[in-house]
């Protein structure tokens, strides 16, 4: 039986990893190699790597850091931040990116996402959605967040999965940093509406928040996060240990 | 030293990072005589069959692989790789393959309805048969990266290992000193490693 993937995301700007709340007052934490190093000891099923960096010298410090970190970690790795076109996903896959993780670039121009699953196949395009509520409607934010782009999320994500993306990344801001728990009800919706796998992310305060998204939601593959993991509030070890023994299939 | 046969499909970053971690040589080559010289040789591979299989044709390697095998030097597929090694498969169309193991490639979808497509992410390993050699570092139950549409079938001799979903998935084959790998070994952590070190100690001639 395939198990539940927990993956932390490491945020990266200027080779260091950062993790903002509620994507604001950006907070400066390790060294992104060795942190990745650690996670894959300690049983990370994958890796994020988001670049936040806005700079071209960032992203060449950005390449640089992916390609030490591929030495090092053999799990798979996802990388997302600035991909906007064909030749963004050349340049991290041949670092030793596994998948590559689309955002405000397929929202500026949503044929990348067809270019890109044609040219390095559909399981290597993951589509990454940031979502709020808005008038009770879920909304896909771009901009780290910041933007409203007025498109319905549960369409969107479904016209990226028709377009070729092969895996979704829901992170809900209502609960991004909050530490309540995931997005049960946004998550559920998305579960229904695509067959891909999907990856919850936004909301992880404790270990029992990832049981009763895996319980509640048996449609979602993985659960994402960064500063709990980060800041040691949750090991991975207990939390894979506390997985299996609710019955949840975890890689020990 | 391991020779990785480079015939222009996809990345190998990855393998030779693997390889370079557990302190083996390797080299990417389309050179017959390096092919000749080298102690094993990887099949690797990633997209799609017929493509691949077309690339592989067209690099003129096949007959010094094939010569290379029947002299008994251990090979192993990898992913796509492994499904090459078969006799065809069905991804899109019908496809002949290298024949060198018996059996074909067929949809996962055409078993397992209602799961998601690809099989995607870890899983545990379940070895048949008494516990082949290149699995001499790793344990039953131990989990796997797997990321894949299709697989191997009609291919019970060669199986040495599979997982668990809804059907028994083809993960490892092995037909003397000719292997194949569904899984990555690449990107399965220390147990990926594992694999490609008992490979690693495997020498012509001396494969059960």
């Amino acid at each position: 039986m395939i198990t539940k993937r927990i993956i932390p995301c490491l945020d990266v700007r200027n080779g260091n990893v950062v993790k903002g709340v509620n994507f604001e007052g950006l907070r400066e934490i390790s060294s992104p190699v060795e942190l990745a190093k650690y996670y894959s000891e300690c049983g990370a099923d994958e890796l994020v790597f988001y670049d936040i960096t806005a700079s071209s010298d960032g992203r060449k410090l950005f390449s640089d850091i992916l390609c030490e970190t591929a030495k090092n970690v053999f799990i798979p790795l996802t990388v997302g931040g600035g991909i906007n076109t064909v030749d963004d996903f050349d340049r991290v896959l041949k670092c030793g990116a596994d998948k590559v993780s689309v955002n405000s670039g397929a929202i500026k121009n949503p044929q990348l996402i067809e270019q890109a699953a044609k040219l390095y196949g559909d399981q290597c395009v993951v589509l990454s959605v940031d979502i709020k509520r808005v008038d009770g409607v879920f909304r896909v934010f771009a901009k780290g967040g910041r933007e409203n782009t007025g498109l319905e999320a549960i369409e969107w994500i479904k016209r990226g999965v028709d377009s070729g993306a092969g895996e979704i990344v829901v992170n809900s801001i209502d609960t991004d940093g909050v530490k309540k728990g995931f997005d049960l009800e946004m998550l559920n919706e998305v579960c229904n509406a695509v067959s891909v796998p999907v990856i919850a992310s936004g909301g992880a305060g404790n270990i029992e928040d990832f049981i009763t998204l895996f319980k509640t939601l048996p449609k979602v593959d993985a659960g994402l996060a960064a500063s709990i993991f980060h800041f040691g509030e949750v090991k991975i070890s207990d939390l894979k240990k506390e997985m299996n023994k609710n019955g949840i299939p975890a890689r020990l | 030293m391991t020779a990785i046969i480079d015939y222009g499909v996809g990345n190998l970053f990855s393998l030779v990072c693997s390889f370079e971690k557990i302190g083996e040589d390797t080299v990417i080559t389309r050179d017959e005589e390096v092919l000749k010289k080298a102690d094993r040789i990887i099949l690797p591979g990633v997209g799609a069959f017929s493509d691949a299989m077309d690339k592989l044709n067209k690099s003129g390697l096949v007959p010094v692989l094939k010569e290379q095998i029947k002299k008994g030097k251990p090979i192993m597929g990898i992913c796509l790789g492994m499904q090459l090694l078969f006799d065809k498969s069905f991804e899109y169309g019908e496809h002949n393959g290298l024949g060198l193991i018996k059996g074909e490639i067929r949809p996962i979808a055409d078993d397992v309805k209602d799961l998601k497509i690809p099989h995607m992410g870890w899983n545990a390993l379940n070895f048949k048969g008494s516990k082949h050699p290149l699995f001499k570092y790793v344990k039953q139950g131990e989990c796997v990266y797997f990321v894949h549409s299709f697989y191997a079938v009609n291919c019970f001799d060669s199986i040495i290992a599979s997982a668990e979903y809804r059907t028994d998935i083809t993960a490892a084959v092995a037909s003397k000193n000719v292997l194949g790998c569904q899984v990555h070994p690449e990107k399965s952590g220390e147990t990926g490693l594992n694999i490609l070190r008992a490979f690693c100690e495997m020498r012509e001639g001396a494969i059960c």
